[in-house]
């Protein structure tokens, strides 16, 4: 029998465990003291910085990275975090190559950006091994929010709601606080329980209780919220997994990437977990990297991502694409999955139909192409799930499937504000779901003390 | 190929970079390195009078400053002169000189101001077969506390005196190396011609404190809690030297006295600006402490180089070059104008330019035009200051281009005039000067 790499279907213990601890490790690992007064020496102190403007929650890049060039990382990590409580979690997963690093004048004039992502990290590394808590709450207003999910948005607006003094609940579907942060994102991304360590150094401020196993629609509903707290945040995120719409999609091996990623973020031991020996991954955005990448660090002998379109259309930024690549897997283009094709009700091959651009619109060309696989991910997006949100009460509006919010996070609904994945109009970023938060708890903060007095 | 022989006073070295009197100099072993690694000339670390040497501190000598990088770009020092015996120091010299005749040997002395002492010692350096000696009244640090070094370069008298003592008393050719620790460098120079001095050489380091910890609040570099200013040195300094050569190279009581040139020379570049602006050679001294005594081969190519680019053949072509163009402010032509010019192709857009300008001086870069952020220069508020050119990242991006005679000045609305007119007939000097019917 074939071992390790070459055990066929779905197996686990595919690599020695050193291995999996090397291919599992940092993939940007923490730049040194030194390392960092080098990169930092490197900004030029742009006025009206491009970064800071392609930032979307707007931190002062240009005066973080100069109060690290003066020996001051705590003040560093304040100008941080005073836009961005999650500063630590977005310099490890921002895709800042097409983000603050895309426009630095240095990769402008050079090709080689300033590594602000990894003087980010330095910065709000050496604050949070320090434990160092920069915001007082102001006086208590008596005032209490719901905050519904404790991914990126309900925690930078939980911490932004028990700075203005209020109290905050949220509610969380998941035994764990993070959402994202801690069941998605690739493992080498935020190692060493870094999600946990950041949700423990944002709730640290206070005033924000965390209730875990609680979820809209199935343990309350929305007007209980409405009726019970002085305004509600929805930062629930996306339940839904999209659809092949192939034939065969529920034979055994075909799985949503989302999940798998989750498991892999939660597994105490790698080795334990199956995967495929040929993996096909479908979609071209950042969860199939992530699904497709760790897919092969655990051992699986080929992976194969398929995309309907060309590389030009990915959204995994090309810094993805590269780690992908580098990581052994063959991405190809103008694919779209046909058939799952199972042996004894697992999979054991798919069939996908080449496709091309009909002006604007991509049709198949009818010519085929069937690759073996005992594993196939679903990593072509995720979806909004309303049911739980309107299961009572007044609804809220929605918008191409997401809850619509006005530019401060306001939905239809009195009381309600909303911010993250759920929202129409976002771009799914963890940072950007970080600003929407940190906007909604300034709006709350308005109507809940008539302009910010209590 | 350029020639680049120096002949300075009659001391002759293969090129015009020595190495100036300090810790690099200190002993035979560095000097034996400095001349296999191509150094044309060394002034020997400056020997003090016979009898119990100098003591050093045990701690830190040196303090520095840097720029992006920790790149240094200046140092200072507390070291005193050198704190080995005389006539260890004599020995190595002699047979030093003995084994590299093509090198120049100078010695530096630094000895009490008394008569018995410089006419002691001069026969002894001589003895050496040194070609010349430097007569140090520069060290600002601990020998001036004693009356020597920057004490009798801060008196033109007495520099005057010792270097008639040394004429006097020895055939070597003498160079009194002057203290930048005083008002007027011409002074001193002067009182050096007087005394008949064959050149000078300048500068010497500069009274500094280079830092202060600001954990035992005590100045750097730091000895037992307790500093004391020491001699500024390095990238730094180079600017205030040049004023300083300049200033005696076109001084009309030492026009045409040789000029040995010191101060943060690092590069070829560095020392062809010396030479351009009076200087007969260089000394270097912080360059090679910082890089080590290979940075010559640079200089020596580089100089070269841009020798033979320009058609230089020797460097009697380029010294002085420059000194009939340093003149007094009153002298500069008032009627010329000249705009910044920003290259938007080699433009990255930091934006330094328009913040500099916009926040400290005439607001008159733009930073967004039709919604798009451009850097462009308004010519209309543009007073040709070159603040932008100095602070843009990018070298020959921004440019300052003059404005040709007869072109309209928009922030003046007037044309600019061809004729060359200065301070000392403009009308809104009181003290103008009516130009001669």
């Amino acid at each position: 029998m074939p071992e390790g790499q070459f055990k066929e279907g779905i197996a686990g213990g595919r690599l020695s465990p050193d291995q999996y601890a090397e291919n599992f490790s940092d993939l940007h690992p923490p730049l040194d003291h030194h390392e960092a007064l080098v990169e930092s020496d490197r900004c030029y102190f742009c006025y009206d910085a491009p970064c800071m403007n392609a930032c979307p929650t707007s931190i002062d890049i240009p005066l973080f990275i100069r109060q690290i060039s003066t020996g001051n990382p705590i003040g560093s990590a304040k100008t941080i975090f005073d836009q961005n409580i999650l500063g630590g979690m977005c310099a490890r997963v921002c895709p800042t190559e097409t983000l603050c690093e895309e426009v630095c004048v240095r990769e402008v004039a050079e090709g080689k950006p300033v590594q602000i992502g990894r003087l980010q990290r330095y910065a709000t590394d050496v604050a949070m091994s320090e434990n160092k808590q920069f915001y007082p709450r102001a006086e208590p207003t008596g005032k209490t929010v719901a905050v519904v999910g404790a991914g990126p948005a309900g925690l930078a607006a939980a911490h932004r709601l028990a700075r203005h003094g209020h109290d905050v609940t949220i509610l969380e579907a998941r035994p764990k606080a993070g959402g994202l942060n801690e069941y998605g994102i690739a493992a080498y991304k935020s190692v060493d329980n870094f999600a946990q360590a950041e949700v423990d150094y944002v709730t640290a401020i206070g005033g924000i209780d965390i209730q875990n196993g609680k979820a809209l629609g199935r343990d309350y509903q929305l007007s209980d919220l409405t009726r019970n707290y002085d305004a509600v945040f929805l930062s629930m995120g996306l339940g839904g997994v999209n659809a092949l719409r192939a034939d065969g999609e529920d034979a055994a091996g075909v799985t949503n990437a989302v999940e798998f990623i989750a498991e892999l973020r939660q597994a105490s031991d790698l080795s334990g977990l199956p995967v495929g020996r040929r993996v096909v991954v479908i979609g071209g955005g950042m969860t199939a990297i992530d699904a497709a990448v760790q897919s092969k660090l655990l051992g699986a002998e080929e992976v194969t991502i398929c995309y309907r379109r060309g590389q030009e259309h990915m959204n995994a930024s090309e810094f993805e694409q590269d780690l992908a690549a580098a990581n052994g897997v063959t991405i190809r283009h103008w694919l779209q999955p046909k058939r799952v094709i199972a042996d004894g009700g697992k999979v054991s091959a798919i069939e996908l139909e080449y496709t091309a651009l009909n002006g604007d619109k991509l049709t198949g060309t009818g010519e085929t192409l069937t690759l073996v696989a005992d594993q196939v991910f679903k990593a072509i997006g995720q979806s909004f799930v309303p049911s739980a949100l309107n299961g009572s009460g007044a609804s809220i509006d929605l918008e191409a499937g997401r809850i619509k919010v006005d530019a401060e996070g306001r939905t239809s609904l009195a009381k309600v504000w909303a911010g993250g994945d759920c929202i129409f109009g976002g771009d799914d970023l963890t940072v950007s779901a970080v600003a929407q938060g940190r906007d909604a708890a300034e709006s709350i903060n308005r109507a809940l003390t008539l302009n910010g007095r209590a | 190929m350029a020639d680049i022989r120096n002949n300075f006073v009659g001391i002759k070295s293969p090129n015009p970079f020595w190495l100036a009197s300090a810790p690099p100099t200190d002993k035979a072993y560095n000097v034996i390195r400095a001349f296999k690694a191509g150094w044309g000339g060394v002034v020997w670390k400056t020997l003090g009078e016979e009898g119990p040497p100098v003591v050093n501190v045990n701690g830190p000598r040196y303090g520095a400053i840097w720029g992006a990088d920790r790149r240094l770009l200046g140092l200072n020092n507390i070291e005193l002169i050198t704190d080995r015996d005389l006539q260890t120091n004599l020995r190595e010299m002699k047979q030093v000189k003995m084994d590299w005749p093509g090198r120049a040997l100078i010695a530096s002395i630094m000895v009490p101001c008394v008569e018995e002492s410089w006419k002691s010692i001069l026969p002894l350096v001589e003895e050496t077969g040194a070609d010349g000696i430097e007569l140090n009244f520069g060290c600002p640090h601990g020998m001036s506390e004693r009356g020597m070094g920057a004490a009798v370069g801060q008196v033109p008298e007495y520099i005057e005196m010792v270097v008639r003592w040394c004429k006097q008393y020895t055939r070597m050719p003498v160079i009194t190396k002057l203290t930048p620790n005083i008002t007027d460098i011409r002074k001193p120079a002067r009182a050096a011609h007087a005394g008949g001095t064959d050149a000078v050489s300048l500068i010497n380091t500069i009274n500094s404190i280079t830092g202060v910890n600001l954990d035992s609040f005590a100045p750097e570099p730091t000895i037992d809690g307790k500093g004391s200013h020491g001699g500024y040195c390095g990238p730094a300094v180079k600017p205030i030297a040049m004023n300083m050569v300049a200033e005696i190279a076109r001084d009309p009581e030492t026009r045409g006295l040789p000029i040995s040139g010191i101060g943060g020379i690092t590069t070829w570049r560095d020392a062809a600006e010396f030479l351009a602006l009076g200087a007969g050679n260089v000394q270097v001294c912080t360059a090679a402490m910082t890089y080590g005594f290979k940075i010559v081969q640079e200089m020596i190519a580089g100089l070269e180089n841009w020798m033979d680019e320009k058609g230089h053949r020797s460097l009697d072509d380029i010294i002085g070059r420059a000194t009939p163009n340093v003149t007094d402010w009153q002298y500069l032509n008032l009627n010329y104008v000249a705009k910044a010019h920003i290259d938007q192709d080699a433009c990255i857009k930091c934006g330094r330019c328009h913040i500099a300008c916009e926040d400290t001086s005439h607001q008159a870069i733009t930073n967004v035009v039709n919604g798009v952020r451009h850097f462009e220069v308004i010519e209309a508020e543009c007073v040709g200051c070159n603040l932008c050119v100095n602070v843009c990242p990018v070298e020959n991006c921004i440019t300052m281009e003059p404005l040709a005679a007869g072109v309209m000045d928009q922030r003046t609305g007037k044309p600019v005039s061809p004729v060359y007119a200065n301070w000392t007939t403009h009308p809104n000097n009181p003290m103008a000067k009516v130009a001669a019917e």
